[in-house]
């Protein structure tokens, strides 16, 4: 089932289309990545998903009904990619605050921010301040102030930025575990590795549209170039044939690219025939990385100010 | 509602608990109160404090005929004899004298204005007039006594007049206290025009300090912006009724210690209005003046003015706070304008406050940006009801305008990062639709 649903969202800057004609759907429980280039309108996307702008044309559901961010707000945690918290303010207090902003009743926003300080080892901090934490440590608090609520959906904006392998991974295992339990996750990032570890399902936008849209799975295998990799040591009279080219010769290990009527056993009985001894072969999918670059190369990468009216 | 209740509690008491506000507030007013009673202890306390000053007169011209009427308690005349001034100018300080005068014979005949007065150490200035006065007596005595008029017969003839203003009110008439009115005004308006400036910034601060920290976007996230921007708002304004509220009991609290820390004082304020007429008199004028005030309409008008006032200032402020980012400059700029017609308040009260009811103070005290200011200037003047009533609506009026265009300009500034907008783009986020 979808837990969000954006229908045809657009909206317009006085010189730049931000948004132009988005939809995509969301299953419930899953993580969602959401990438473009910077200023693709990723930002603009998730504050309307967030209710912060109202789009200019277009809607969203919500959980199955239209998006109310008078009542949705409270089910949903944003955690932007600059991060702010009042500096001034102690930890345990600004937890407790923007808990009950949320509307979670005085207990049981005590009883959540205990329960997270307990969990990330940050019970000490209660009467700090934020201005005395490292970048780390307010990155970690910025996390659980976004999840306290027990939201149903949260946009995690580059999460792992100024964390370190320890921290990026407990934070990702959190992430896991709000998945597992119902929560949808839509996560925004440049980090194409941290996408296809993490994410089921990915858009990307660029210059306002949406340009990609599938499962990682899905798109890998779309934009996959037929390349296969050998383990094997070939002599270079061996290569000489119409069935594939060479696209890397090392002298173990081949890459070739295997035109669309080739198939893979003939490619293995070629060289099963020429008597060579395989050690592997396997299929070279497309990183996500090597995808993003592709398209967004082919369109022109920073945005130009337009005039829209 | 209850986010927004969320918000005032902790913009106030974030700046209530902090050690700056108990300073501002009680340390403040009690420094000066100390101050002054300092300065009110020292200057009653004529008679012990300091030394009385023995002077001798040689009187050649026989301008004090041997008597020398005296009336500051603080100076001991003698008047020597047989001695001339060179002699005496090397022997008055062996004799025990801090200062010697000399008379010359022919002062009166000559019309003499300049006498000298020798001394050990500098004389100060209310002695020196003091003795001064003591001269012109004796020689103005001098003078009526050679043209054949009688002292004591003319001191009667010059009376003193003192003009009384009585306003004639369709209640019946009664005393106008001019005096007490216009300090009461002036005392008012300036804390208006203070607690609007000091307010006002802090809400400017507090905005743009929220933007620069980013914590802006998480808070949208969960609160409408125009939620975030009235609870800051009423946030810090409860902050400022606190500190008129905490001030109001000070001066409760001072009056009645002032008797019981210092009786003498007291005491001596007493004496001083049996014995000297004029005391009493201003005394009692003070006072009654104040009872004349409708203090009860001064108190709440002054309790309106600062909220309609602070609301209508707080809520531009806010919009300022939020196009600006770090740069300080950027906000001085958009801040001069706004100061303005703030200034240009203070400085219509300071003449409305002499003429509360020239047309330059009837419009200052009804236009609505500088009424908050200038209506205190006038209010403890009998003005027309219809007035304060015409002014209150258009603070009102405004006060609600001034918060639909700041809270449309607000929304938008909040969360725009890079450059300062142009005056014409925040128009142009005012006017549009939401």
């Amino acid at each position: 089932m979808d837990f969000l649903a954006l229908h045809h969202l657009k909206k317009y800057f006085a010189d730049q289309k931000a948004v132009d004609d988005i939809s995509f759907n969301i299953s419930s429980g899953s993580i969602f990545g959401l990438l473009g280039p910077n200023g693709a309108g990723k930002t603009t996307l998730i504050r309307m998903i967030t209710g912060i702008f109202f789009p200019d044309h277009g809607h969203i559901d919500f959980n199955g009904q239209r998006f109310n961010p008078m009542v949705d707000s409270a089910k949903i945690g944003y955690m932007p990619e600059e991060r702010g918290l009042y500096k001034k303010m102690k930890i345990g207090e600004q937890a407790l605050y923007l808990a009950q902003l949320k509307g979670m009743s005085k207990s049981d926003a005590m009883e959540s921010v205990k329960k997270w300080f307990v969990k990330f080892e940050m019970e000490s901090w209660w009467n700090k301040k934020v201005e005395d934490l490292s970048k780390g440590m307010s990155q970690k608090l910025q996390f659980v102030i976004t999840v306290l609520h027990n939201p149903q959906l949260i946009i995690l904006d580059e999460p792992f930025s100024g964390l370190d392998p320890v921290n990026a991974n407990l934070i990702k295992e959190e992430i896991f575990a709000l998945a597992k339990n119902g929560a949808t996750i839509i996560f925004s990032t440049h980090r194409m590795e941290q996408v296809e570890e993490i994410c089921d399902h990915i858009v990307l936008v660029n210059k306002g549209k949406k340009i990609l849209d599938g499962t990682v799975h899905q798109v890998k295998q779309d934009f996959k170039e037929n390349i296969y990799k050998l383990g094997a040591n070939v002599i270079a009279e061996q290569l000489m044939t119409g069935l594939f080219e060479v696209v890397k010769y090392e002298p173990n290990q081949l890459l070739l690219k295997l035109p669309e009527y080739t198939t893979t056993n003939e490619v293995l009985n070629y060289f099963i025939n020429h008597q060579v001894k395989i050690n592997s072969f396997n299929e070279v999918l497309p990183s996500l990385n090597d995808i993003f670059i592709k398209i967004v190369e082919d369109t022109t990468a920073t945005r130009k100010f337009e005039s829209i009216h | 509602m209850k986010k927004i209740a969320l918000i005032i509690k902790r913009e106030y008491f974030i700046r209530v608990k902090k050690k700056s506000f108990l300073l501002t507030t009680i340390g403040v007013p009690l420094f000066i109160i100390g101050f002054y009673a300092i300065i009110i202890a020292i200057s009653l306390d004529e008679s012990g404090g300091s030394d009385k000053n023995k002077i001798a007169v040689i009187d050649e011209a026989q301008l004090f005929d041997g008597k020398i009427e005296n009336t500051n308690p603080n100076i001991v005349f003698s008047i020597i004899k047989n001695e001339t001034e060179s002699n005496y100018l090397k022997k008055y300080q062996t004799a025990g004298f801090d200062a010697f005068l000399f008379i010359p014979n022919d002062s009166i005949s000559k019309n003499k204005s300049i006498y000298n007065l020798h001394s050990i150490t500098s004389m100060n200035l209310p002695l020196m007039s003091s003795i001064e006065e003591t001269i012109n007596e004796a020689i103005k005595r001098k003078t009526l006594i050679a043209n054949g008029i009688n002292p004591e017969a003319f001191k009667k003839m010059i009376h003193p007049v003192e003009l009384e203003n009585t306003v004639d009110t369709e209640t019946g008439e009664k005393k106008s206290f001019a005096g007490v009115a216009y300090g009461v005004s002036f005392a008012c308006g300036i804390l208006i025009y203070m607690m609007m400036l000091i307010y006002g910034t802090q809400v400017m601060r507090g905005v743009s300090e929220e933007k620069t920290n980013r914590i802006a976007e998480v808070m949208v996230s969960s609160v409408k912006p125009f939620q975030m921007m009235m609870g800051k708002i009423i946030g810090i304004g409860a902050v400022g009724l606190t500190q008129f509220a905490v001030w109001i009991c000070l001066m409760f609290i001072i009056q009645m210690a002032i008797p019981l820390v210092f009786p003498d004082l007291m005491h001596q304020v007493n004496n001083s209005t049996t014995s000297s007429s004029e005391n009493m008199s201003m005394v009692s004028n003070v006072l009654q003046g104040l009872s004349s005030l409708h203090l009860g309409k001064i108190l709440f008008s002054f309790l309106f003015y600062f909220l309609g006032g602070y609301l209508t200032y707080a809520s531009i402020f806010a919009a300022i706070g939020s196009v600006v980012s770090e740069d300080q400059q950027e906000a001085q700029q958009l801040v001069f304008p706004v100061m303005m017609p703030i200034i240009l308040g203070f400085v219509i009260m300071t003449k409305a406050v002499n003429e509360p009811n020239s047309s330059l103070a009837v419009f200052g005290s009804i236009f609505p940006l500088t009424s908050p200011i200038v209506m205190m200037g006038r209010i403890a003047y009998d003005i027309p009801n219809w007035q304060i009533a015409v002014s209150m609506l258009c603070l009102i009026c405004s006060f609600l305008f001034f918060t639909w265009i700041a809270g449309k300009i607000y929304r938008t500034g909040i969360l725009l990062y890079g450059k300062k907008p142009s005056w014409k783009e925040m128009i142009k986020w005012a006017v549009k639709k939401s």
